[in-house]
């Protein structure tokens, strides 16, 4: 990790109305971090993906990433900026091919538009080679392949998973944020989903930010964690530093239960 | 068998217009989710443009044609950045409203600037026909069936390989997740506008051909592409196509063999046809041929 913070949030708040979703949220993740956020339901966890993904727009506070405002970024400018998200529902286009899929996940980095393409320039096709590569390599990454000309809305639901992981490969990001993304799964898909992110993490060093509801997948996963409860930090640490957290099991099982070391 | 060949060949061409009416609508529903109720002013204003470039101006043909097709292009870019763009995320009501303010609008410029009288389509060809075996095929039949065909198989090769393509079928999948992805969704929009203003006009300019003529009351006849849509499935831009096709090709069949066989019908039945296909359709198959069916989660 190194000494300047990859991704800055200062003083986060984001309100509906008279609802405080998120109140002075702060944390910093580091170059290559893996950090999850927890809570139990309603925490606000969603509602910090949503805003890191700039489907919402925080109501004060800053978020900053690599010294970018991301305030200031429009939300398909995210990609260009090197930041790639999966969704907790899958995010994919159900009529398409796997590989079509993947392939819309370089469209930012796409330079050739309809008229060079349509001339069939050579620049326009090394840049279609290239892109293919890229995506087929993806796909070998997550182990599919053999499925890219598959549609995807076919395949079950724990594959669909591998071809969004794959789309967010393509997009060659540093940071790349994961919403739930074992919500749904059964043990055997969660184990290989957990696998996925942990190579993914190792091997291409990216930074990665982990929503997540499973506390297994989290504790086996992430580097620090940060505990939300009504839309406030309640905790920051290690997985073991938030395991024996008081408040985190408090807000876990309830007031009255006696924590046991 | 002569009368069929020949009624065959005039509802291919009936069809390839309704494809192209039909494929702007479907067009604009995948990028708004809305039906366009402007498409039949884009259509007339693109062929009256034309008419009136060749008629008064003395323009060549294929010259008036890509400009008024651009024109038409233009109009639908213009709607999209100045008024659609605001209402982005409003209610699909909203949205539909706007259309149908585009079209009164629309059909009121064009009424005061042109008169409501028809005019040729400033088509070269005329009345002229090849005759090959006993069979008629008039030149405008024939060219309506070459010019829908380039601007189809064009289109189908843009949406299939080109990379906004790829873009605008993802984000009428799914806007959310090809906004994640770095699909500028606002350009996705005005391309689709201007696209379905180019095959409006396309479409527009065949329809006025010998024996018909351009005026501003055309414009309701892309309604009569809605049972293509319909039929094809509303989000489906082969189903618009296929749609088109068996649209024309059965209106044209009912119009040449009803008043002989089934004349109890009464006149005129081949207007309805397509409806009573359109209505055998939904009963077997709710979305139409090639419609998605919405998901739903259990």
């Amino acid at each position: 990790m190194s000494d300047e913070p990859a991704l800055r949030v200062v003083d986060l708040g984001l309100r509906f109305g008279a609802l405080a979703a998120l109140s002075d949220v702060s944390f910093e993740v580091g170059e290559g971090e893996l950090f999850a956020v927890i809570g139990p339901n309603g925490a606000g966890k969603t509602s910090l993906f949503n805003v890191l993904s700039r489907v919402y727009d925080a109501t004060s506070g800053r978020i900053t990433y690599r010294g970018r405002d991301m305030a200031a970024l429009r939300p398909h400018h995210l990609a260009g900026a090197g930041i790639a998200r999966t969704f907790q529902n899958l995010g994919l286009f159900k009529a398409m091919t796997v590989l079509e899929n993947v392939l819309v996940g370089r469209e930012h980095l796409m330079g050739a538009g309809t008229v060079r393409a349509g001339l069939f320039l050579r620049s326009a096709r090394r840049e279609e080679y290239s892109n293919r590569a890229a995506a087929m390599q993806a796909l070998e990454f997550v182990g599919l392949l053999d499925s890219a000309r598959l549609p995807v809305g076919m395949l079950p639901y724990g594959v669909q998973k591998r071809v969004e992981f794959a789309r967010a490969l393509a997009m060659e990001p540093s940071l790349l944020l994961l919403d739930e993304p074992v919500a749904g799964m059964s043990r055997g898909e969660r184990a290989e989903i957990t696998d996925l992110v942990r190579s993914i993490h190792r091997e291409r060093k990216m930074t990665m930010v982990l929503v997540e509801h499973d506390m297994g997948v989290v504790m086996s996963l992430a580097q620090r964690v940060l505990a939300l409860d009504f839309g406030r930090t309640i905790a920051l640490g290690t997985p073991d530093e938030i395991q024996r957290n008081e408040a985190v099991i408090r807000a876990y099982l309830g007031e009255g239960h006696e924590v046991r070391a | 068998m002569k009368n069929f060949a020949q009624l065959l060949f005039a509802g291919v061409a009936l069809g390839a217009i309704y494809a192209l009416i039909a494929l702007g609508f479907t067009v604009i529903y995948r990028a708004s989710r809305v039906i366009n109720f402007a498409q039949g002013e884009l259509l007339v204003f693109g062929a009256l443009l034309v008419s009136v470039l060749v008629s008064t101006a003395k323009f060549p043909f294929w010259l008036a044609f890509v400009i008024g097709a651009l024109a038409a292009g233009l109009v639908g870019l213009l709607f999209q950045l100045g008024v659609l763009r605001f209402a982005l995320g409003r209610p699909d009501f909203t949205i539909v409203m706007l259309t149908l303010g585009l079209a009164s609008v629309l059909n009121a410029v064009l009424d005061t600037t042109y008169g409501d009288y028809p005019r040729a389509n400033g088509d070269p060809w005329g009345s002229s026909a090849v005759h090959s075996a006993g069979l008629a095929f008039s030149w405008v039949k024939i060219w309506t069936i070459i010019a829908a065909l380039v601007v189809l198989v064009g289109f189908f090769v843009f949406n299939r390989y080109s990379r906004y393509g790829l873009a605008m079928r993802s984000a009428a999948i799914d806007p959310e997740a090809a906004l994640a992805v770095g699909i500028p969704l606002r350009r996705v929009y005005a391309t689709a506008w201007v696209l379905a203003g180019i095959v409006a006009c396309v479409g527009g300019v065949f329809l006025g051909g010998y024996p018909s003529s351009v005026q501003p009351a055309v414009g309701n006849i892309a309604f009569l592409a809605f049972p293509a849509i319909i039929l094809g499935g509303i989000d489906s831009t082969t189903g618009a196509v296929v749609g088109g096709f068996v649209i024309g090709v059965v209106e044209e069949l009912t119009a040449g063999y009803q008043p002989q066989y089934a004349s109890w019908l009464g006149h005129n039945f081949y207007l309805v046809a397509p409806y009573v296909l359109m209505i055998l359709v939904l009963l077997v198959r709710p979305y139409g041929l090639f419609g998605s069916r919405p998901a739903e989660r259990l």
